[in-house]
């Protein structure tokens, strides 16, 4: 009784599942469960110094740049959806191309052009003397504008995909009604792109909170940073997974906004899919306007510091000191691929499984191991850095128990945790990936193939996997190019003399070496700008 | 003796709340063809799909052959069944060419696959395609080879579900009698899965009406049409109205139906279908001409009863009798009404 489906062969299919749900699962319990027993002196001596700094400054960071993604990113999107001017339709893929800039990047990019050794200011004291007020640009505010320009794409697309997928219908029908224009943008666009918004922002929330690499460069200190230092400057995990638990409750705290933001609303409805809206052609200085507003997001975000960058490593080539740097190049590069193909690896093979164990596994269990997998793209990066460390000092501990010994200093890091801490991260979009991959595949057709006698795998082998293939290929750009941009798990993880590229970017432009950190920061862009161009070529295809 | 190709006894099947499969029991005998018809959501394509093994029962047992495929202890996975399923989608592997989907099911040496699947493709007619990809093939050909791919490995039974349904409807009824004469031919026991009452009537040996995750009743052809066990059978195997037996008695003359045929105690209706019924113009027949629906060869006449019941009347597309004319009713010589008991 206790074999009755193993027989059907469901059973390895669906434990499979379960396990990759647990690997991803139980760090973030285990920095859960942390708090069960806290030490108080730690938190103590946290309240005492910096925690509560770190606590206001990250509700602030978070505010503005939720506040300053949503206004750029629907304001664009409602600006190329809604209106047609000289290049509206190019800039509207060209707003997307800051997903493909690291804030690490930008941020020191923003730094030196304005802050107070930049040319900017420069030129501003020649101009008004030499105690002329200019802003602050080392501050919150500096970080907050970083982010705003890196992170608003994401409430940008969501924004467009809802105003071309669902506002078009609803819009034309309230005119019709005799609703003015901006009567019908207030009554129903709005409301219908709400939701989007809401979950952009709660995107751009995650996304921030996941940084303590670039908030530093502006000397402000969120909970993140301070996860970092506690386990960077005392490798105490307990103390160090206990902050990590704040930096968890503002993600949930981000999405209960979200929740709250978006209200009961769920549209999932397509009247008049992409219909969109017919735009309003602009003239005059109203057109001027809207291209100088398009090109100055760009320029800022995206051109800008790309020629900034190109012209650097271009001087830093001809400079006498010679390129130094290339001589470490290849080995920075090497270290980033090895970590680029261990997650690829990891992250596909395990997609792999869990969207065929959909299909031959026990359907209720199979489907939420997948959703469980997937939400670790939402767990910051500190929180899943540290809930690795606490899961491998558990595990190195079970297998010590019983006489055996994990190789490697687990405390101190090691390439087998920054794997781990990767494949938690970037499970999700190459799952994503490989499960509308087999989507292409019809439950038919499966069904046909086992009914012809092929066993699960055999249907795997001869029949998903060829219509998967080229899903292998996204998936793999989508985790790669993530792997490759990843900041502050490594900073948090590596083990020691361990450099990769963005390590290298980060530690040059902390010691102000921009001019030297040029190349690496242009290759890191290069790759990232891959899937970016992937997206763009989708986003203009069904466009009307 | 002889074993039953399939024996389907007390099969249930529950996804979450709803019973899809409710305590269904019936067999297949060898070489028979067995239609499974009823509305969608009536539970025969989940029942089909519990034969072929993709997914497990409730309770209930399913043996094919003889073997048990499906109880509480075991059930096997479909590539243990040899069972050959067939899909209203085809679900041909676009990758493969069509000699290559002939042959995935066929575990041999490859000049053996190679006669087996030239074989098939001559069973079907289609010879000349086997370097061809699916996409490049119409519907009914991807029908045919879908047939042939499932017939390779020489299956025990055939499941086909809705195998017509995305056909053009004038290449239905061809495809339709090809597939029954395969079938007939290489003898393979056969469930056949429709929402079309007429395609079950023209293919059962038996006929199986399904409603409501239930059997509502499984018999011959003419049984299910002429002597439907319950109103909803007779509903959905055709256009049936349902009188009382005095309106029989007062309102139809009938010609060799009397009332002692109807059992006093048995309070039931009596099913008539349009085709048992007729009239003729009479300032006192009793009955009203109500509403007219001309199709092509037929007109089908509504009649209103002095007792304010309807029925309706199949007559040629020659009898033109206008709206309110009044009309006397009666049974076709040779047609009786059923009584039908709930």
């Amino acid at each position: 009784m206790t074999i009755p489906w193993r027989r059907t062969g469901r059973g390895g299919w669906t434990w499979s599942s379960v396990l990759a749900a647990l690997l991803v699962a139980v760090p973030v319990v285990m920095v859960v469960g942390s708090v069960l027993r806290p030490s108080t002196d730690v938190w103590s001596q946290q309240w005492s110094t910096r925690l509560p700094g770190e606590l206001r400054d990250t509700a602030l960071l978070l505010v503005g740049v939720a506040i300053g993604t949503t206004v750029l990113g629907a304001g664009l999107a409602w600006l190329v959806s809604a209106y047609r001017f000289p290049g509206s339709k190019p800039f509207g893929w060209m707003l997307i191309l800051p997903l493909a800039m690291p804030s690490y990047i930008l941020g020191f990019l923003t730094l030196s052009t304005i802050g107070p050794t930049g040319p900017v200011q420069d030129w501003w004291r020649e101009q008004f003397g030499r105690d002329a007020w200019f802003p602050d640009v080392d501050s919150l505010w500096g970080a907050i504008a970083t982010f705003t320009l890196v992170l608003y794409p994401y409430v940008y697309l969501l924004s467009r995909a809802a105003l071309r997928d669902q506002a078009g219908g609803a819009y034309q029908a309230a005119r019709t009604l005799g609703a003015s224009r901006s009567e019908a943008t207030r009554r129903i666009i709005l409301p219908l792109i709400r939701p989007a918004i809401a979950a952009g922002g709660a995107v751009v929330m995650m996304e921030t909170l996941t940084d303590f690499a670039t908030v530093q460069y502006f000397g402000v200190d969120t909970v993140s940073v301070g996860v970092f230092r506690v386990w960077r400057g005392t490798y105490d995990r307990n103390a160090a997974a206990e902050i990590a638990t704040l930096v968890l409750a503002f993600a949930l705290l981000a999405i209960g906004l979200e929740r709250i933001a978006r209200g009961r609303a769920r549209f999932g409805q397509s009247g008049g899919a992409g219909a969109g809206i017919e735009p309003t052609q602009l003239r005059g200085w109203r057109a001027a306007a809207a291209v100088a507003t398009c090109l100055a997001v760009i320029l800022a975000a995206f051109a800008g510091p790309v020629v900034r960058l190109a012209a650097w490593a271009i001087q830093e080539q001809r400079s006498d000191r010679g390129t130094p740097q290339l001589d470490q190049y290849p080995d920075y590069l090497w270290n980033s691929v090895q970590l680029v193909i261990f997650a690829v690896l990891a992250c596909t093979a395990v997609a792999v499984v869990l969207a065929n164990a959909q299909r031959f596994g026990r359907p209720r269990i199979t489907k939420l191991s997948s959703r469980i997998t997937a939400m670790g793209y939402a767990v910051p990066g500190p929180v899943v850095g540290i809930g690795v460390i606490l899961a491998v000092v558990a595990l190195d501990d079970a297998l010590g128990w019983i006489g055996l010994e994990l190789p490697g200093a687990v405390a101190t890091g090691s390439i087998l945790v920054l794997v781990y801490a990767y494949f938690i991260r970037f499970l999700a979009p190459g799952l994503g990936a490989v499960e509308s991959g087999i989507g292409q595949v019809s439950d038919e057709m499966t069904a046909s193939a086992r009914t012809l006698g092929s066993g699960s795998i055999d249907t795997m082998r001869r029949v998903h996997v060829p219509l998967m293939r080229s899903s292998f290929v996204v998936a793999a750009v989508l985790v790669g190019v993530d792997a490759l941009k990843e900041l502050p798990i490594v900073l948090l993880l590596r083990p020691f003399g361990f450099d990769t590229l963005p390590v290298w970017v980060y530690n040059l432009a902390s010691e102000s070496r921009y001019q030297q950190a040029a190349l690496p920061a242009l290759s890191i862009i290069a790759v990232a700008l891959l899937p970016v161009m992937l997206l763009a070529r989708q986003l203009d295809r069904p466009d009307p | 003796m002889s074993t039953s190709a399939l024996r389907v006894g007390g099969v249930t099947k529950r996804f979450g709340e709803v019973v899809a499969v409710d305590d269904v029991s019936f067999d297949v005998a060898d070489t028979e063809l067995l239609a499974l018809v009823g509305p969608s959501g009536c539970g025969k394509s989940t029942l089909l799909r519990l034969i072929a093994g993709l997914f497990p029962s409730d309770g209930g047992v399913i043996e094919l052959d003889g073997v048990v495929a499906d109880d509480e202890h075991t059930s096997l996975p479909p590539e243990k069944r040899r069972v050959g399923l067939v899909f209203q989608e085809h679900a041909l592997f676009p990758h493969l060419s069509v000699a290559k989907n002939v042959g995935f099911g066929v575990r041999a040496s490859t000049s053996e696959r190679n006669s087996r699947v030239s074989e098939m493709l001559d069973l079907v007619g289609m010879s000349g395609y086997t370097d061809r990809f699916p996409h490049e093939l119409s519907g009914g050909e991807r029908q045919r080879v879908a047939l042939a791919r499932a017939l390779a490995p020489r299956p025990a039974l055939m499941l086909l579900d809705e195998p017509f349904a995305s056909l053009d409807p004038n290449l239905r009824v061809q495809i339709r009698d090809d597939v029954v004469d395969i079938l007939r031919s290489t003898r393979t026991p056969a469930v056949f899965v429709t929402h079309d009452q007429n395609e079950a009537l023209a293919v059962g040996d038996r006929v199986a009406v399904m409603n409501a995750g239930r059997v509502a009743q499984l018999d011959t052809p003419e049984q299910i049409f002429h002597r439907p066990a319950s109103r909803f059978v007779a509903s959905f195997m055709g256009e049936a109205d349902f009188l009382s037996p005095a309106d029989v008695r007062d309102g139809l003359g009938g010609h060799e139906f009397v009332a002692t045929d109807v059992d006093p105690a048995d309070s039931g209706d009596l099913m008539v279908r349009p085709d048992d019924i007729e009239f003729e113009p009479s300032a006192d027949g009793g009955a009203t001409v109500t509403g007219v629906e001309f199709r092509g060869s037929s007109r089908c006449y509504t009649l209103q009863l002095r007792s304010g019941a309807t029925v309706r009347s199949l007559r040629s597309h020659l009898v033109d009798t206008p709206i309110d004319t009044h009309v006397r009713p009666s049974l076709v010589p040779g047609h009786r009404p059923v009584p039908i008991a709930d």
